[in-house]
C-alpha cells in the first residue's frame, strides 16, 4: 500500500470510517468452479432499489473503495444500473468477475462509467485446465476475449490466479499471459472452506512442496531471502497490532444484506434490511468485539515466533472455531515460507488431527468474504489556499 | 474587468470526504489526491455555476483567516492544478450541467 493510501487508511481507522466495502450483488454464477466457497442459489437477493439505497447509505458513511463482486456480477440484469448509481455516488469502483459475459459493448460501458479496475479469475494459460476448473466449456476463450475488449478500452485489468492441485504448475504461464495482455497479475495459493462450514474443498489445496515453490519464486515474491526470512518474535508494538482491516476500515455485505467484517469472516453483524448500514458499522457488538482484538489478545499467536510476520486471517481463524485463535492454513503458509513451524503447527503435529476434521462452527444462511484496497493508485497531496 | 471563472467537478473521478479532507481519485489514471480543508471547501463548491471569486469571497474568506487577494491567487493556482489533472473542469462560462460533475451530492 502506498504512503498516501496508508495515511488515508490510518485516518479512516481513527475516524471509524468504513473506507473499503465489498458488496456481493449475487451468488448466482454461470461457472461452477470446483473450489468455490459459495452455493449458487438465490435465497432472496436485495432488489435494485434496496441496493441503490444501500449505496446511498454507504456514501454517507464514508465508503470510498467499493468492490462489486459475486457470484458473477453480470448475472444481475440490473448490473449496469447499479454500477451507474455507484458512480453517481462517486465511489472508486472495482469489479471482480469471470468476464465471460463481457463483450465489446459491456467493456465500453465499463470504461464510460469509470470503473477503477476489473479483476478477472484466470486459472491457467491452458484452456482445457481453466475450463476443467470452471466446469464451463469455452469459458477460457470467452474470458480471454473479454480481457482483450477491456484492454482495448484502456481499463486496468488484473488476472487473479487461484492455485489448487489442478493448476499448481500453471502460474508462470498465467503470469506471462498477464504481461502479454498488459494486465496485472496476482496469485492466491490458498483454497478456503465453504461458508457453510464444509471443508471438503480444502483437499484441492496445493501441497507443501508446491507452496514452498511459490514462495521461493523470485518473479512472484521479489527478494526471496527477505520474503522467506526467519520470523522475529513480536515486540510490544507488534503485540498491539490490529490483525487486518476487517471490521476496522473494511467490511463485506452479502447479496441478502448481511454485513460481515470481511467476505472471508462470516460472523454476522447485522442486516441492512433491518438496520441502517451506518448503525451496524458503528454499533454492532460483533464488530466492536472484532475491533477490540490485538495480537496481545491471541493466546497462541502472541506466543508464536511468527506472531508479528504471520499473514493470519482472523476470518479463517473464526471458521476454525475461535477468532482469537490461530488459522491453521496460515500456520501452514508461515511454515512453507520460512521452514519454521508455528506454535499451533507444532501442537497440531504433536496431536495429529486432519485439517478437515478440525472442529467447526456451522453457519446457516451466511455467505463468504474478501477485502482489498486500491494499491494501483499514484498519489498527489494537494494543499488548498 | 477580470473574466469570471467557473469550476465544476469532473465525472471521471471518485471522491469522498474524510474528516476535514477530501480524497479524490482520477478515474482516468488512478492518481489519488487528498485535498486539505480549504481545498475541500472549493471542491465542494465547484458546482459549475458559482464563479470562483464568489466561492473564495463567500466560502473561504468568511471561514478562514486569509486576505482576499491571497486567497484568490491561491485558489486560482489550486483549480488550475486540479484542472491540469483532469479532475476539475475550468471555464470562463457557467457549466450548467457540469458534464460531468458529481450529479448528486451527498
Amino acid at each position: 500500500m502506498s504512503g498516501l493510501i496508508m495515511e488515508m487508511a490510518a485516518k479512516a481507522l481513527k475516524l471509524n470510517i468504513p473506507l473499503n466495502v465489498q458488496l456481493d450483488l449475487t451468488y448466482r454464477c454461470n461457472e461452477r468452479c470446483i473450489h468455490c466457497y459459495l452455493d449458487h442459489d438465490d435465497h432472496g437477493e436485495m432488489t435494485t432499489a434496496e441496493i441503490k439505497d444501500l449505496l446511498d447509505q454507504m456514501a454517507i458513511a464514508g465508503v470510498f473503495y467499493l468492490t462489486l463482486s459475486g457470484g458473477e456480477i453480470m448475472m444481475r440484469r440490473d448490473f449496469f444500473e447499479i454500477l451507474e448509481h455507484a458512480r453517481l455516488r462517486t465511489f472508486c469502483v472495482k469489479l471482480k468477475t469471470n468476464a465471460v459475459l463481457i463483450r465489446e459493448k459491456e467493456a465500453k460501458q465499463l470504461r464510460e462509467l469509470g470503473v477503477e479496475g476489473v479483476q478477472i479469475s484466470v486459472y491457467s494459460h491452458r484452456a482445457e485446465v481453466h475450463d476443467e476448473i470452471t466446469k464451463m466449456p469455452g469459458s477460457f476463450r470467452q474470458t480471454m476475449e473479454a480481457i482483450r475488449f477491456l484492454g482495448q478500452q484502456g481499463l486496468h485489468v488484473t488476472l487473479a490466479n487461484v492455485l489448487m492441485t489442478q493448476n499448481a504448475g500453471d502460474y508462470t504461464g498465467v503470469k506471462t499471459m498477464a504481461t502479454e495482455l498488459g494486465a496485472t497479475y496476482t496469485v492466491d495459493p490458498t483454497i478456503t472452506p465453504m461458508m457453510d462450514g464444509d471443508r471438503s474443498i480444502l483437499n484441492l489445496n496445493v501441497s507443501h512442496a508446491q507452496l514452498q515453490g511459490v514462495f521461493r519464486d523470485e518473479a512472484l515474491v521479489g527478494n526471496v531471502e527477505e520474503f522467506c526470512a526467519p520470523p522475529m518474535s513480536a515486540d510490544e508494538d507488534a503485540l498491539n497490532m490490529l490483525p487486518c482491516s476487517a471490521g476496522h476500515t473494511a467490511c463485506y455485505v452479502s447479496p441478502y444484506g448481511d454485513v460481515y467484517p470481511c467476505v472471508q469472516f462470516p460472523m454476522a453483524c447485522g442486516n441492512v434490511r433491518e438496520t441502517k448500514f451506518a448503525d451496524i458499522w458503528r454499533d454492532s457488538p460483533q464488530l466492536k468485539e472484532v475491533r477490540s482484538i490485538t495480537l496481545r489478545d491471541m493466546p497462541t499467536c502472541s506466543q508464536c515466533t511468527h506472531g508479528s510476520s504471520c499473514t493470519r486471517c482472523p476470518g479463517l481463524a473464526f471458521l476454525e472455531g475461535n477468532m482469537r485463535g490461530p488459522s491453521y492454513q496460515d500456520c501452514q503458509k508461515s511454515y512453507a515460507r520460512t521452514g519454521i513451524p508455528s506454535e499451533n503447527f507444532k501442537a497440531k503435529n504433536a496431536a495429529p488431527k486432519p485439517l478437515q476434521s478440525v472442529g467447526l462452527i456451522q453457519i446457516q444462511g451466511l455467505q463468504p468474504a474478501v477485502q482489498d484496497i486500491s494499491n494501483q493508485a499514484a498519489e498527489v497531496a494537494v494543499a488548498g489556499v | 474587468m477580470k473574466t469570471k471563472r467557473y469550476v465544476a467537478r469532473s465525472k471521471a473521478i471518485a471522491a469522498r470526504s474524510l474528516g476535514d479532507e477530501t480524497m479524490v481519485m482520477s478515474a482516468v489514471n488512478s492518481t489519488l489526491f487528498t485535498l486539505d480543508e480549504v481545498a475541500s471547501v472549493i471542491w465542494e463548491s465547484a458546482d459549475g455555476m458559482t464563479p470562483l471569486d464568489e466561492i473564495v469571497a463567500n466560502k473561504i474568506c468568511t471561514r478562514f483567516d486569509i486576505a482576499p487577494e491571497v486567497a484568490m491567487k491561491d485558489a486560482e493556482t489550486l483549480v488550475e492544478n486540479l484542472a491540469g489533472h483532469g479532475i476539475l473542469l475550468l471555464s470562463d462560462r457557467p457549466l450548467p450541467r457540469p458534464g460531468n460533475a458529481r450529479p448528486e451530492n451527498l
